[in-house]
């Protein structure tokens, strides 16, 4: 470890994350739980049952004011002034070059207020952009990290769990949509997201409440079959459901359309944005002559590809790609991918495409994303 | 977690059994390895007839969120490889010291740090 980094942050949970003899792991300037026990099983868990998530590393913004939505609009790909107050929206923040500088989730609470849930990572930077870019509209940027916990129950299971500790219509709440509400005694901010591709909640809570309601909802979800889980089942979950990760998937030198998320950006919207003439660009070039394209890869074997190794032609050895995350996968039963892949080898089905694990070329089979769907 | 007494330990978190009439010792990797390397899903273990050399990696164990070398604790031949182990990994996890065994070798030469149960648990902490 490190001398010179300043001590992890704790969140709110962190004695009881201890007390559960969590494998704890540095991440984002953050202590969080890695894991419990088996995060096989705790992937599992999720997929059939439930599963509850501290998440409280991410990074809460709020704009508030009559020119809040506005500002947005200007500072983000997305058209956010034509959200619905009680509704949510996958958004991303990108530099003047086009560049991805976060990947976001924006609630519009109320007429004139919105939460920016940004990831821990770039919590910092996404503030510093959104405070620059709202200058001259009347809308004023907050500062709301200190002021959320972030717990989310997740899983197949998790409605029935919540509904026997809240009385908030959580029927009528579809998904990406949040209310306010009280769960277990303790006043939320119930939103309908997630990151793992099952149904799931995610709770904003006061800190000095968490440890409330993660005991209540262990307690209401115990029958079922829930689970506390960490962040290795959350990245194997969001890998299976074709999620990307900033950092991984989602870089400054990558476009919303290199990474297939083209349907993000909203020219259509009213006035300028940052990025807009860079991302135009990157739409043409996207649609004429895409240089990468993302893709799923599954194994035909069992050794796990990772970050950073090169994808290869199986027939020339020639560097096609390269893998962005990895991991085997407690669905498929085999190690599967995120990798960038010239578009030549892009097509699902593709035959001979390898990936270089450690010096042996490893037989895998190109494939749409994601790797998992739930039914509906 | 407790080491057993009767094995001998590296640094690389490997544990060693003592020789049979042979000279064949078993070699897996310690619990508080298998814990932090989370659930095992991959191993590679040398093949039969392999020469394993003191120190020098000789297969690799993968898990969820990353893979790592397999070090050899002593120098000899391998006689066995755990095949319950190359289709169920998760032994590994589950009984590290015992149906986890990765392989079996008939030692030639071993080096003199190998470690008792107390000094590698005073290692690893």
């Amino acid at each position: 470890m490190p001398s010179e980094t300043a001590a992890p942050r704790r969140t709110a949970l962190d004695a009881l994350h201890r007390a559960f003899g969590a494998t704890m792991t540095d991440f984002a300037g953050w202590d969080m739980p890695l894991r419990y026990g088996s995060e096989r099983d705790e992937h599992l868990a999720v997929r059939t049952r439930a599963g509850l998530f501290d998440l409280s590393h991410m990074g809460e913004i709020t704009l508030t004011g009559p020119q809040a939505g506005q500002a947005l609009d200007h500072a983000l790909v997305g058209n956010l002034s034509a959200l619905k107050p009680g509704r949510a929206r996958y958004t991303m923040i990108c530099d003047e070059r086009g560049g991805i500088l976060d990947d976001l989730i924006v609630y519009r609470l109320a007429e004139q207020e919105y939460m920016v849930v940004a990831n821990a990572s770039n919590a910092q930077v996404v503030l510093d952009a959104l405070t620059e870019r709202a200058a001259g509209f009347e809308a004023e940027v907050r500062d709301d990290r200190e002021n959320y916990a972030l717990i989310a129950v997740q899983g197949p299971a998790s409605p029935a769990i919540l509904k026997s500790v809240t009385d908030a219509d959580l029927d009528g709440l579809k998904y990406y949509a949040g209310l306010p509400g009280t769960v277990a005694g303790v006043e939320a901010l119930i939103a309908r997201t997630g990151y793992t591709g099952e149904d799931g909640f995610e709770l904003f809570v006061a800190p000095a409440d968490a440890e409330k309601l993660w005991q209540a909802l262990t307690e209401a979800g115990a029958e079922a079959g829930l689970v506390p889980c960490g962040l290795s089942c959350r990245d194997t979950l969001r890998l299976e459901a074709g999620m990307p990760l900033y950092g991984h998937e989602l870089t400054t030198a990558t476009t919303p359309f290199d990474a297939g998320l083209g349907r993000v950006v909203k020219f259509d919207k009213p006035g300028d944005f940052v990025g807009r003439a860079a991302l135009e660009a990157a739409a043409e070039r996207a649609a004429d002559a895409p240089p990468r394209k993302l893709v799923g890869l599954v194994a035909a074997g069992r050794r796990v590809p990772r970050a950073g190794y090169p994808v290869v032609e199986t027939a020339t050895g020639t560097v096609i790609g390269e893998v962005t995350s990895g991991a085997p996968s407690p669905t498929l039963g085999k190690p599967i991918a995120i990798a960038y892949v010239d578009a030549a080898h892009a097509a699902p089905g593709t035959a001979g495409v390898a990936v270089d694990i450690r010096g042996s070329h490893e037989a895998y089979e190109v494939v749409a994303l994601p790797f998992y769907k739930r039914e509906r | 977690m407790s080491n057993p007494q009767h094995l001998r330990y590296t640094k690389e978190h490997e544990w060693l059994s003592a020789t049979d009439e042979n000279g064949v010792a078993t070699v897996g990797i310690t619990e508080f390895a298998a814990t932090a390397l989370g659930d095992v899903v991959y191993a590679q273990l040398p093949a039969v007839g392999d020469t394993v050399t003191a120190g020098e990696t000789c297969g690799e164990l993968e898990s969820t969120k990353s893979v790592s070398d397999l070090y050899a604790p002593v120098t000899g031949e391998v006689v066995e490889a755990n095949q319950d182990v190359v289709d169920d990994p998760s032994l590994v996890n589950s009984a590290p010291f015992e149906g986890g065994w990765l392989f079996k070798v008939k030692i030639t030469d071993e080096p003199a740090e190998l470690l008792t149960a107390d000094a590698y648990t005073d290692f690893a902490g």
